[in-house]
């Protein structure tokens, strides 16, 4: 379990991102945007609605079609891949977590159904492995076993996000994005998500961008930081780094106007 | 381990007329291996900021600031992140948690981060939560709830879990009773002698003359203008 | 072809010779790739949609004058869907028609597939009132398209996983999917699970038709269609497990059958055609009584 130690030596980054640009029209979703992710790191994107943050995502993610750019993912050309490619991609080494997980969840399949799906996409034909497996997924997101058989419907909130991230990380893919994943949660709800997020992230070396309005979030979740306006990044650094000593206007107001508990 | 040369740094202020602030200028000091050194000066004269920038919390306006083979001044978040994994540890004074975490947990983390199996590192973290005396009742739950004294105990217990090659400790004996005073320093001299560098502010004079070998006051380091 | 029954009749086989011809490439379309669904005009037929309007558009750009057709509804020849079919063709078309399998050319079935076994030149028309096996799933038919497209099928496992983790097994009965050739997976139409095996290997032509989703898909002869599994739950036929009250079968598919108000039943062949030839070889069931000579 030398993950992160080996993750930090590894010359390569997993992602590398250079001058994405994505236009609606003559609105600019993000422009520009250029940035590196190395393995086992945790990249936090903030700034307020309409920043272009999930415009970014869902262009990496390839939900949209970049305008400009590339994007290159363990040496390949990412704009570039056949649709078959990139789906493949996003069935096993991506996983995408959303905000709301009905988005992400099929309401209608059991959890252990859901847990199950991507391991039968890429091939897994063994209902016992299979149901194993959802099995201790499920355990590693404290939800209980009995549950197994029971629709995401009958779930709270919580649990729901707890099934949408097990069910994203069955495959151990390598690049998990995230858009807001706590959002809509209650607060004690929240911390318990986090410290699961930052488990995994710790033990199964996970590369994750995760997109968040809230700042306590990336502080505890993320290494590194991006402050984006107006579909622009700002300011980039060290998480803490930037929270503490901004350099921007725009990021010394969004630090600024944060509520102090 | 640690050398700063004439190293700056200056806030500027964009919701303020974006006024610069210079705050520090030629910063100069070195901490050996198995040293141990302590910065002095009034309150506000910049012994923090000067730590969080070793720490790479602050950024620098100039000049270079050397941690082991990294400049912290210079150098990609991802190394900075490597560092503080590896080699340099912070005890600041405030405890930054995920809420709900045992405090077995947060005491290992360092450990995990590194690898350490879990049982290894949970062995680690009693065994210091022990000797700075938080009764193990208390292990299974989140910091976020102790008592100020108790919360510093922890902060220290997490900065010393990992042996770091060096140490920041920014008030470590700050509102603790005599006897986990004591335990604190034993544990600083430890480090010492292990070969540890560490850089600290200790308002605690007794704290100061036992552990720390040399004194920096950074009074010297504040810019002309704004003195 | 051309051929009119009487002046002022229909076209031979009720369509139009062009939409004969569209039906027919989209049909070569479908052989040409086996499993896939080919979109086509489907046209407006005097029968409403879900009485076989797409089985009788394949049937009927399948036909030439010579055919002897059979159609059978759940396996039998005597039911309303199966007698207003059979007369419809009779009236448009006048080929010949017979309840006898094997003596026909073009069989079109509603849910099932004739016990007897079909032979090479036989054309095996299915009436199909859902082409896409992913809907259950994924509604969106854009998706669906995809998926194929890209041969993204671990939903259909996903389906199975749930009925073993509802009912212990695989309890879909009917409808049971099928990976055809290794690439497309099809819905073979309600059939039960029991027909699936003569789905695979069949010498006959097997053609599908929805109407109302406008889909034909088809199996050419000799083409293996496997029922989706999992390696711990193969997959498995099912029937009554009983034997043919009538004829007396024991491999034949059953229909159960109420009798009176006091629990009384009774299990027959649902294919009519193969219980009444093997009673007319003098197979008997259990409750087989010959009507009586000259009994109304």
């Amino acid at each position: 379990m030398t993950v992160m130690g080996k993750v930090v030596a590894t010359e390569q980054p997993l992602l590398k991102v250079e001058g994405l640009t994505k236009r609606y029209g003559p609105r600019i979703g993000c422009a520009d945007v250029s940035f590196d992710l190395w393995p086992g790191e945790v990249l936090g994107i903030v700034g307020e609605s309409g920043s272009g943050k999930s415009t970014l995502l869902s262009c990496l993610a390839g939900h949209q079609r970049a305008d400009l750019g590339r994007v290159s993912y363990d040496g390949r050309d990412v704009l570039a891949m056949s649709e078959t490619e990139r789906r493949r991609l996003s069935r096993t080494d991506w996983a995408y977590v959303h905000q709301n997980p009905r988005d992400g969840l099929r309401m209608g399949v059991s959890a252990g159904g859901n847990v199950g799906e991507r391991l039968m996409a890429v091939g897994a034909r063994h209902y016992g492995e299979i149901r194993g497996k959802a099995l201790d997924w499920l355990g590693r997101v404290e939800i209980a076993a009995d549950r197994v058989d029971d629709r995401p419907s009958a779930f709270s909130g919580g649990m729901q996000q707890r099934l949408q991230i097990a069910r994203n990380l069955v495959t151990s893919p390598r690049l998990v994005c995230m858009d807001e994943p706590t959002g809509g949660l209650d607060v004690s709800v929240q911390a318990r998500l986090l410290d699961l997020l930052r488990g995994l992230v710790r033990d199964l070396g996970l590369s994750v961008i995760i997109v968040t309005h809230d700042l306590a979030v990336v502080r505890l979740l993320a290494h590194r930081l991006m402050v984006m306006k107006s579909g622009r990044v700002v300011e980039q650094g060290l998480t803490d780094q930037v929270l503490d000593d901004p350099q921007h206007a725009y990021t010394q107001l969004l630090v600024s106007s944060v509520l102090q508990v | 381990m640690i050398r700063i040369e004439n190293l700056s740094k200056s806030f500027t202020l964009h919701n303020q007329g974006g006024a610069v602030i210079p705050v520090m200028t030629g910063v100069a000091l070195t901490v050996s291996a198995g040293e141990c050194v302590g910065l002095t000066g009034q309150s506000g004269a910049g012994k923090s900021t000067l730590m969080r920038m070793v720490y790479g919390n602050y950024l620098t306006a100039g000049g270079r600031l050397v941690v082991g083979d990294t400049d912290v001044a210079s150098a990609e978040p991802r190394q900075i992140i490597a560092l503080r994994r590896h080699t340099l540890g912070y005890v600041s004074q405030f405890l930054r948690v995920v809420p709900r975490v045992p405090t077995l947990d947060v005491v290992a983390e360092p450990l995990l981060a590194l690898g350490t199996p879990a049982t290894e590192a949970r062995g680690r973290a009693a065994s210091l939560l022990k000797r700075l005396n938080i009764p193990d009742r208390l292990w299974a739950l989140s910091p976020t709830t102790f008592s100020g004294g108790e919360q510093q105990r922890v902060n220290i217990a997490r900065g010393f879990a990992h042996a770091y090659p060096a140490l920041l400790l920014d008030e470590p004996t700050a509102s603790l009773d005599a006897a986990n005073r004591e335990v604190v320093l034993t544990l600083i001299e430890e480090a010492k002698a292990r070969g540890a560098a560490i850089l600290g502010i200790f308002h605690d004079e007794g704290a100061r003359a036992r552990v720390c070998d040399r004194l920096v006051d950074v009074t010297g380091f504040t810019p002309k203008a704004a003195a | 072809m051309t051929e009119h029954l009487a002046a002022g009749a229909y076209n031979f086989a009720y369509l139009d010779e062009q939409t004969k011809r569209m039906i027919r490439r989209a049909i070569l379309k479908g052989i040409a790739v086996p499993g896939y669904q080919v979109p086509f005009a489907s046209r407006e037929m005097p029968m409403p949609y879900g009485w076989g309007t797409g089985g009788v558009q394949v049937t009927a750009a399948c036909l030439v004058p010579e055919d002897r057709l059979k159609v059978i509804d759940q396996g039998a020849d005597d039911t309303t869907n199966a007698v207003s079919i059979r007369r419809f063709f009779q009236r448009t078309a006048g080929v010949a028609v017979t309840e006898a399998t094997g003596q026909a050319t073009v069989i079109q079935t509603r849910h099932r597939i004739p016990e007897s076994a079909l032979k090479q030149g036989q054309i095996l028309v299915y009436q199909v009132p859902i082409p896409e096996p992913l809907r259950f799933l994924e509604p969106r038919e854009t998706e669906t398209r995809k998926m194929h497209e890209l041969e993204e099928y671990g939903l259909m496992h996903v389906k199975l996983y749930e009925d073993i983790a509802r009912h212990g097994q695989i309890a879909t009965s009917y409808a049971y999917p099928v990976r055809v050739e290794g690439r497309y997976v099809m819905d073979p139409s309600p059939i039960p699970k029991f027909d699936n095996p003569k789905l695979s290997g069949n010498p006959a032509i097997q053609l599908f038709g929805a109407g109302r989703e406008q889909r034909i898909y088809a199996l050419p002869p000799w083409t293996q269609a496997v029922s989706l599994d999992f390696d711990d739950h193969p997959f498995e036929t099912s029937k009554a497990p009983h034997d043919c009250d009538l004829c007396g079968a024991k491999d034949s598919y059953l229909d159960e059958v109420i009798t009176d108000d006091q629990g009384g039943r009774m299990f027959v062949c649902s294919d009519t055609d193969y219980c009444a030839g093997r009673r007319a070889r003098g197979m008997k069931g259990r409750l087989w009584a010959p009507e009586p000579e000259g009994a109304a």
